[in-house]
């Protein structure tokens, strides 16, 4: 038993938090004592029983402080540059792709289109429309990039002659993995898979890969991690505007590719591409993130979230105290603002890993550091500061290292607590692009979106059941 | 869309705006009268596509150059639209300064890490307690649950692991406490002294309280502990955290702990617990054959040394009530039990739907042709409804039917004041005490109404403003409960011998 210092019974109570009737907190209040009233409403239908045993359940505590210690601790640096092929053992025929697992015959426009473009990169089909028997037959396989320790925006595809940025945390040698960015407009994580995206891709794998690797290798690791702290203080959410993230990797990456003996010209390229295309550093905060989670992954009885992801069907959770089991819903719609002559009829409901980023605390949840992002829904400041601050409502810490200095310097809201979200009903709000319906189109706009809420009681009814085993 | 339907503007301005914001802009000028498509956009390639897939002809721009580019029903419709961009520019810049964007707790653990308060007060409905409850735990601080509904196991999970961290869950069910001088839940004003009380009843510490204050001793404070804790399932994990800590408080100088009869086992374990204390500990235990509260308050004082007083009455009178039953309806549990075991001696069994054995049990009518008396604060009884000490609607429908039954001679009832308490119960309860006595006179009855009115001077509502309001009425009215329903039933035993 450990006893702890408690003020005596008698000395002068310092304060007083009450939930629910307001009755009595009145009534402490009238006799001076300051009175932090919570706004308290029942929790999502169906969970109360659920929730009493989880939120009881011994082990709880502590598998949430090493939950939340295991990510706080992660440490991403960029390691190395190189095909799936070789990191992540993908063979001809398999791909990758976001979100929860996934048969061909429910996949969207976008993630169709990824798909075909894919394999029409990998040289497996001359015609992007030859692909669609190959995947309907099941002569291409499809899993989840979540499984392979890897994350991909938007549809996620990955096939084996891809390249993957490499991120390791030197403490553990654990890794998690992520594609290059193609950049904006008509993109194949978008659904495009036009010869203007193949030509990309192409150019990517032939000249931006190699030279990335030789760059990384040849130098020291990249600190993205820290590169994400200081991004929190200029502006960036780490997931729609990565601006100072994308200058500040070409920053670290500019001496190295220069000196790299590459033919000058292709340095040049590549220095253009990566300045010209502000998104560049979504692909390494994504993987950042999926490191940090991962090390979050099978504690018993913790109710941690270690991964959100779409894949333009379904929107997926993975919480820590149930291993590997997705809970699923339909993906919804994202709320914001469409490009060109596109509108809501063109849009593909919500697509990509990118989530990965919120489930880590920054994105959505650290909106507030980024009040441009707001305007994606025709918000104004004070939504961007109230997001940040429900955030943290639904969250088990604050992360000491990321932190927004519109809020004084508070930590960004870190690990999305299961329970706390059935309990509140508020749901984690993430920023994300929007894809076209169809394949081929690609990106039709950008906003704001939640999960579907009915996962959170699925996952919290798994927790329930595990705890109730337990005892 | 077509470029040779209707009207085209294209300008270039020398601006920036960030690409979100014109975003924004392009929505609300394509909204505006007359426009058909609007894209205002900084000059990017990506941008000029967007234009061109739009079927705007775009001049040759660079990315510092704002594109305006409109698509008007006629010419006519261009200085509104222009209108529109302008105010669209400057609406958006208008909404960068506003309000803080504060947001409420919407959790026991959210509350309690903002405020840093080292106790948590819960009274949400019965089945989401715990999870409140265990929030305040897990984040260190002492929580009370005045909820009542919550399930036996929950609550040995909540005590099992506050035990473990040497933290103090008072309840669930308790309905009063008194920390660091603040009433907490239903409530009575107190003058401060060395007394320690632990509880495993609410109204039963009321009464202790309040005879307490009448007598001039004061109290240094009182943890409730909820009535299930010295249960066998329970296990008194509470009420040893609360004697350790009134024993580690310095000025407490003698702890009374105020409790039906525990469990065997558990009184056996708490005894020992209590015997080992550096504070003396007294025990008001409330069952057959033992003192009720009024005796067990005496004895106290005799201890402490401090004479016992007359125990207040107002409106005491000759009563010559008719042959019938008495009918006691309560709003406190442990006065209610109090008085069954008092008036009981005398009566003989009394119908309850908190019966002192489970023949005695009242049906969901609350009737019986027998001695009855009703808890209407028992859990049954508050699912979706208020506390009777806030609500008394329950109660007073009852009281009017009892009045009305021919079988009724006596009433008693009880009052309840302090802190969280209904502001003025005489209010209600008086003219409705007077209508009783009349409808009964008029029916040819003489109807006897005993009230208990636990409470202290310094209440909000004040023991003699409401004790003088009910005898006014015509109803008799003690400070001491024990001492009502002995009163009570000593005038139903003349109405049927």
């Amino acid at each position: 038993m450990t006893v702890v210092n408690r003020p005596a019974s008698s000395d002068t109570l310092t304060g007083l938090v009450s939930a629910g009737a307001g009755h009595f907190a009145t009534a402490v209040e009238a006799q001076g004592v300051p009175v932090e009233q919570v706004e308290w409403q029942p929790p999502m239908a169906g969970t109360t029983d659920d929730l009493a045993v989880v939120v009881t359940d011994p082990l709880r505590r502590t598998a949430n402080q090493r939950a939340v210690e295991a990510v706080l601790a992660s440490q991403a640096t960029l390691v190395d540059v190189a095909p799936a092929s070789e990191v992540l053992g993908l063979e001809p025929g398999q791909f990758l792709h976001a979100g929860p697992p996934i048969t061909w015959d429910r996949t969207s426009g976008p993630m169709r289109g990824a798909l075909m473009g894919a394999a029409v990169f990998e040289g497996l089909v001359a015609d992007a429309e030859d692909a669609v028997a190959l995947f309907e037959g099941g002569r291409f396989s499809l899993e989840p990039c979540h499984h392979r320790s890897a994350v991909g925006p938007m549809a996620g595809v990955v096939s084996p002659s891809m390249w993957m940025f490499v991120l390791e945390d030197p403490a553990t040698g654990r890794r998690a993995f992520c594609s290059l960015n193609e950049g904006l407009g008509k993109v194949l994580r978008f659904g495009a898979y036009g010869a203007e995206v193949l030509e990309r891709l192409r150019w990517m794998s032939a000249v931006l890969g190699p030279l990335l690797r030789d760059t990384v290798r040849a130098g020291d690791p990249i600190d993205v991690t820290g590169i994400l702290t200081q991004m929190l203080q200029m502006g960036d959410e780490g997931h729609n505007r990565n601006r100072s993230g994308t200058l500040m990797v070409l920053r670290d990456l500019a001496p190295g590719l220069v000196s790299s003996g590459h033919d000058a010209a292709d340095v040049a390229e590549v220095l253009r591409f990566i300045g010209g295309n502000e998104h560049f550093f979504l692909n390494l905060s994504m993987p950042a993130c999926k490191l940090a989670l991962d090390s979050a992954r099978d504690i018993d009885g913790s109710t941690m979230v270690v991964a959100m992801a779409r894949n333009g069907t379904e929107f997926g959770i993975q919480v820590s105290g149930t291993g590997d089991q997705w809970f699923t819903g339909p993906a919804q719609f994202v709320d914001g603002l469409y490009l060109g002559g596109f509108g809501p009829e063109d849009a593909n409901p919500d697509i990509g890993d990118s989530a990965i980023a919120e489930t880590a605390g920054i994105g959505g949840f650290s909106m507030a550091t980024a009040p441009a992002i707001v305007r994606f829904v025709g918000g104004t400041v004070p939504d961007a500061l109230a997001t940040t601050r429900r955030m943290h409502e639904i969250t088990l810490a604050k992360n000491p290292r990321w932190t927004i200095p519109v809020l004084e310097f508070e930590g960004a809201p870190t690990g999305i607590d299961v329970t706390a979200v059935c309990r509140t009903g508020i749901l984690p709000q993430i920023n994300t692009g929007m894809a076209g319906n169809r394949a081929g189109i690609g990106q039709v706009g950008a906003g704001l979106v939640t999960p579907p809420a009915e996962i959170f009681p699925a996952a919290l009814a798994a927790l329930a059941e595990r705890a109730r085993s337990r005892r | 869309m077509s470029p040779s339907d209707g009207f085209t503007h294209m300008e270039l301005r020398t601006a920036y705006a960030d690409s979100v914001t014109l975003l924004q802009v392009s929505r609300d000028v394509a909204a505006a009268p007359g426009v058909l498509a609007a894209q205002v956009a900084m000059g990017t390639p990506l941008n000029v596509e967007v234009l061109a897939g739009m079927g705007f002809d775009v001049p040759t721009c660079t990315p510092n150059d704002l594109v305006v580019a409109l698509r008007l029903e006629s010419e006519e419709a261009l200085p509104g639209a222009l209108a529109a961009v302008a105010s669209a520019l400057v609406v958006t810049a208008r909404q960068d300064n506003a309000a803080t964007g504060a947001v409420r707790p919407r959790t026991t653990a959210s509350a309690v890490r903002r405020s840093g308060a080292p106790l948590a007060l819960v009274s949400v409905p019965g089945g989401h307690a715990a999870v409140e409850a265990m929030d305040a735990l897990n984040e260190g601080a002492d929580v009370m649950i005045f909820s009542d509904n919550v399930p036996v196991d929950q609550e040995v999970a909540l005590k099992r692991l506050a035990a473990d961290r040497g933290l103090l869950v008072m309840g669930p069910d308790c309905g009063t406490a008194m920390v660091g001088g603040v009433g907490l839940g239903f409530a009575n004003v107190m003058p401060r002294g060395d007394v320690g009380i632990v509880a495993a009843s609410g109204t039963g510490c009321q009464q202790l309280m309040c005879l307490l204050a009448t007598a001039g001793v004061g109290v240094s404070a009182a943890l409730g502990v909820g009535g299930r804790d010295l249960s066998t399932e329970v296990g008194g994990l509470s009420t040893m955290e609360a004697l350790r800590r009134l024993d580690a408080d310095p000025s407490v100088h003698r702890i009374v702990l105020v409790s039906k009869p525990p469990a065997a086992e558990v009184a056996e374990a708490v005894q020992a617990y209590a015997g080992a204390l550096s504070t003396p500990v007294d025990l008001a235990l409330l069952g057959p054959g033992r003192a009720d509260l009024t005796r067990a308050t005496e004895e106290l004082l005799g201890s402490l040394g401090v004479p016992v007083p007359t125990w207040p009455v107002w409106g005491a009178r000759e009563w010559h009530p008719g042959p019938g039953y008495l009918r006691g309806l309560f709003v406190g549990g442990t006065l209610c039990d109090e008085a069954m075991l008092v008036a009981g001696e005398r009566l003989g069994p009394i119908r309850s739907n908190i019966p002192l054995a489970p023949e005695l049990a009242l049906d969901e009518s609350l009737t019986a042709d027998a001695h009855l008396m009703v808890d209407f604060g028992d859990d049954t009884l508050t699912r979706g409804r208020a506390h009777p000490m806030i609500d008394p609607g329950l109660r007073l429908d009852h009281l009017a039917r009892a009045a009305a039954d021919p079988a009724t001679a006596v009433l008693l009832l009880d009052v309840v004041l302090g802190n969280g308490a209904e502001p003025d119960p005489a209010a209600l309860l008086a003219p409705a005490v007077t209508a009783a006595i009349t409808a009964a006179r008029e029916a040819g009855r003489e109807l006897a109404v005993v009230v208990a009115c636990v409470g202290t001077e310094d209440d909000p509502q004040g023991l003699t403003r409401q004790a003088q309001a009910l005898a006014e009425a015509g109803a008799e009215v003690h400070l001491s409960n024990a001492h009502a329903a002995r009163r009570a039933a000593s005038l139903t035993t003349g109405a049927t011998s």
